[in-house]
């Protein structure tokens, strides 16, 4: 396999790492105010976040700076072209992050609905505009070469069409059946129950959508017969996932939907192996894994560095999920209604 | 303004509005580690509170560096896609590195440690924190070094065709003398920074006389730790300005408004000057310091910002080269100015506070509520010292940052990124502020009471110490 390549795939896996963690994140956030109504079953819903949605993020953050390591090209083209809808997921980011941290500082109602309200428009907006954003380098972009530079030379509406918002809600149904599943499988008592009764109703729906989407996928913008052997396992996954979860076994049901979340990348970017951003334009506009990439010494340089990592980063984030993996439920949560500014001592 | 004012503008927003709460989250964690081992040591509680508290303003102050790190590591691509194009072969190493070595680090084990106090053994919990620091320290590392080859390009050869740097020696991208004077010069200053905060804190609590126990152990500790660091940022600074003098000698004489190559070169503290800053009404001169600074004798030769603008304009072409003269001028004085006001204040209620007695002057009080705001004043101008006087150039000598913004993206976007950004960032240090002064308000005492910390019995049901 050739660095290149190589790299091309360590890309990926990036991206389904962060599709599976963050993807539960997402949903998890979107669905606070729908699966838990009292002040304990919110603190417990985020207590499940706690300890794991920032190193869930780092994620992203690896897979923006390996882009712009290996494929510099690729990053300049895709972060300058799809300007407003990535400024939009960063705003989310930037809010969302600060908002757990802050909400339950004090026990004002007020001050507490309105980080809840922010917490569910910043998880639903990336988790809609990621699916967007895929869609469209999937499907091809207008980019256009002037002397030897490939930029992108359309506008933010040129990313809305009815596939590429059919991929925004295949991201959106998805993690939120994911976030759903998380939290049957880390709570107790009325959240887990809510939580497992909306895993049936969205995970249908998401099933329909993302079969849907890969069928489109498939037939219009893919030329290898691969890919309707991976798109066919994200569908049996998927599929697995909502039974299991019916049959209350929440681990496999986890387990499941990460396999089709994983899936789901793995035909992404199969259907665009070796291109890496088509031009909607000119074939000689495309960006590929040769064109965009960086030198074969700093390909080599950075194969080193993740292969070394890399698995260590996955012990001991791994090992974060072992030390907090039991249930939480709100009956741990003492005065619940209390913020720990709340008292001045004097 | 066009889309390249525009584009400097926000990033200048976005990193110093960033570098805020970067110095912080680094000294304060490694601070912090240590209250946490002094009180795994001796089990003495105020060390607990201690790391309690300090801890919460901690990460009150961690959450907004996270995510406005996210928008640093975003807007290369959104903004300089050009600059991207040209550097990305070596400058997206140093970042990529970032992330895989310190930004997972960091996230994991602060996660452990905010959420493991009943989870993990005392000895495990205590390792989350010196881990996470780490990290800290790491990232600072990497992101020097990406800086560093902006201000110095080293291991690397044109490709003319691709119009771009390529990497030929990675080791010299992370080793060069200008990469490890800023990482010398830097941690220190963070270190200078949440003493500073510490102390401020520390000393506040005093005088209301809270938690005096605690309060007198902290306000030391953060003292002496604005003492020592001080002392290593102004050997580090110095060492910086003559490794600069050498490999930028434009910004050198941009930081002293030197206008023609000087023997015995003196550095002014103060100037009155005309508006454009080219030329000085009334100054005062320490003699032969700016040549000190520059190359080590008080005799030596520095070159002037005339002469260098017609030695530039013969290797690189026609053009300006000389940066904004007045920040880069007072950027300098203002970043060593406000350290130094610091440093005072430290040393003169340290020797007090050694004897014993709460120093009682009606200043006090004021000078140690400013004293966590001097180091960030510091800081902020060190930075716009630094990467202004580097003006016209992105990566010195190789691509002009007029030449490395965004094709693609019009003023209009850009122009209304910024407004919201800005203000985005504006209502966040607002909300931060304010928690900020709530929690030292309630202070170590109230943070005990006000926790769940109540253990409960019976596994299951018994209640989190950490709860969201």
């Amino acid at each position: 396999m050739s660095f290149n390549t190589f790299w091309f795939v360590i890309i990926a896996v990036l991206w389904i790492g962060y599709f599976i963690l963050e993807g539960f994140d997402f949903g998890v956030g979107i669905l606070l105010k729908t699966v838990a109504k009292t002040q304990a079953e919110r603190r417990a819903v985020l207590t499940t976040l706690g300890p794991l949605w920032d190193g869930n993020e780092v994620w992203l953050l690896v897979a923006g700076g390996a882009t712009f390591a290996a494929f510099p090209e690729w990053y300049a083209t895709l972060f300058s072209g799809f300007y407003l809808p990535l400024f939009l997921i960063l705003v989310s980011l930037i809010v969302r992050g600060v908002s757990f941290e802050y909400r339950s500082k004090y026990g004002d109602s007020k001050w507490r609905n309105r980080w809840d309200n922010a917490i569910v428009i910043s998880s639903f907006l990336p988790a809609l505009l990621w699916g967007v954003a895929f869609a469209n380098i999937v499907r091809g972009v207008p980019l256009k070469e002037e002397n030897g530079v490939i930029e992108y030379a359309g506008g933010f509406f040129n990313l809305l069409n009815p596939y590429t918002l059919l991929g925004g809600l295949v991201t959106l149904s998805v993690f939120l059946t994911h976030g759903a599943i998380f939290l049957s499988l880390k709570t107790e008592g009325t959240i887990h129950d809510r939580a497992r009764g909306l895993v049936t109703k969205i995970g249908l729906f998401a099933a329909v959508v993302t079969v849907a989407f890969l069928a489109i996928t498939a037939v219009a913008y893919n030329s290898k017969t691969e890919v309707y052997g991976l798109a066919a396992v994200v569908a049996v996954a998927w599929l697995l996932a909502l039974q299991f979860s019916h049959k209350g076994r929440e681990g496999y049901a986890f387990l499941f939907s990460s396999v089709a979340l994983a899936f789901a990348v793995i035909t992404l970017f199969t259907t665009l192996y070796p291109n890496v951003m088509p031009s909607s334009l000119l074939e000689s506009a495309t960006l590929n894994i040769t064109n965009a990439s960086s030198t074969q010494y700093t390909l080599k340089v950075m194969t080193i560095v993740a292969v070394v990592l890399t698995p260590i980063v996955l012990i001991y984030q791994g090992w974060t999920y072992w030390v907090f993996r039991k249930r939480v439920s709100a009956k741990q949560i003492s005065s619940p209604e209390v913020g720990v500014l709340d008292n001045i001592n004097s | 303004m066009n889309s390249l004012d525009l584009a400097r503008w926000q990033f200048a927003i976005t990193t110093v509005y960033h570098f805020i709460f970067v110095p912080i989250t680094i000294g304060m964690g490694f601070l912090v580690a240590g209250l946490q081992t002094a009180w795994y040591r001796t089990n003495k509680a105020h060390y607990l509170r201690a790391t309690k508290f300090f801890g919460k303003l901690f990460l009150i102050n961690f959450a907004i560096g996270v995510v406005t790190g996210i928008v640093q590591e975003f807007q290369f691509g959104m903004n300089w896609s050009d600059y991207s194009r040209f550097v990305g072969d070596i400058f997206g190493a140093p970042l990529a590195m970032e992330g895989l070595l310190a930004f997972f680090l960091e996230s994991t084990f602060l996660g452990l440690w905010i959420f493991g106090w009943d989870r993990l053994p005392k000895k495990i919990h205590l390792a989350s924190i010196w881990l996470a620091s780490l990290g800290t320290l790491f990232s600072a590392y990497f992101i020097l070094a990406a800086n560093a080859w902006m201000q110095h390009p080293v291991g690397y050869t044109m490709n003319v065709k691709r119009g771009r740097a390529e990497l030929t020696d990675i080791f010299a991208v992370l080793t060069q003398n200008t990469a490890l004077a800023s990482f010398g010069h830097t941690i220190p200053s963070a270190f200078f920074t949440a003493g500073a905060v510490i102390s401020g804190v520390s000393a506040w609590l005093l005088v209301k006389n809270r938690d005096v126990v605690m309060a007198r152990a902290t306000a030391k500790l953060g003292l002496i730790t604005v003492i020592i660091a001080f002392v290593l940022v102004a050997i580090t600074g110095d060492i910086t300005a003559r490794i600069m003098t050498t490999q930028q000698p434009m910004k050198m004489a941009a930081a002293e408004a030197l206008y023609s190559t000087q023997e015995s070169a003196p550095f002014s503290l103060f100037t009155i000057g005309t508006l454009d800053g080219s030329r000085s009404v009334f100054q005062i001169d320490l003699p032969g310091m700016l040549s000190f600074m520059s190359t080590g004798s008080t005799k030596g030769v520095v070159e002037g910002i005339n002469d260098l603008q017609s030695k530039y304009v013969a290797q690189y072409g026609a053009g300006d080269y000389t940066p904004n003269i007045p920040i880069a001028y007072w950027g300098f004085r203002l970043m060593i100015g406000f350290g130094a006001i610091a440093l005072l204040f430290a040393l003169i209620t340290l020797v007090r506070i050694r004897k014993n007695e709460l120093p009682k002057g009606r200043w006090f009080l004021p000078a140690m509520i400013s004293m966590p705001f001097l180091p960030l004043l510091a800081n902020s101008f060190g930075w716009i010292f630094t990467e202004n006087a580097r003006q016209p150039w992105a990566v010195f000598g190789l691509i002009k940052t007029a030449d490395g913004v965004s094709p693609a993206v019009g003023a209009a976007s850009v122009a209304f990124t910024l407004v919201v950004f800005t203000l985005l960032y504006g209502v966040l240090a607002i909300i931060e502020f304010g928690l900020i002064l709530r929690t030292i308000q309630v202070g170590p005492e109230g943070l005990d009471k006000n926790t769940d910390d109540v253990a409960m019995g019976g596994d299951s049901n018994r209640s989190l110490t950490m709860a969201y």
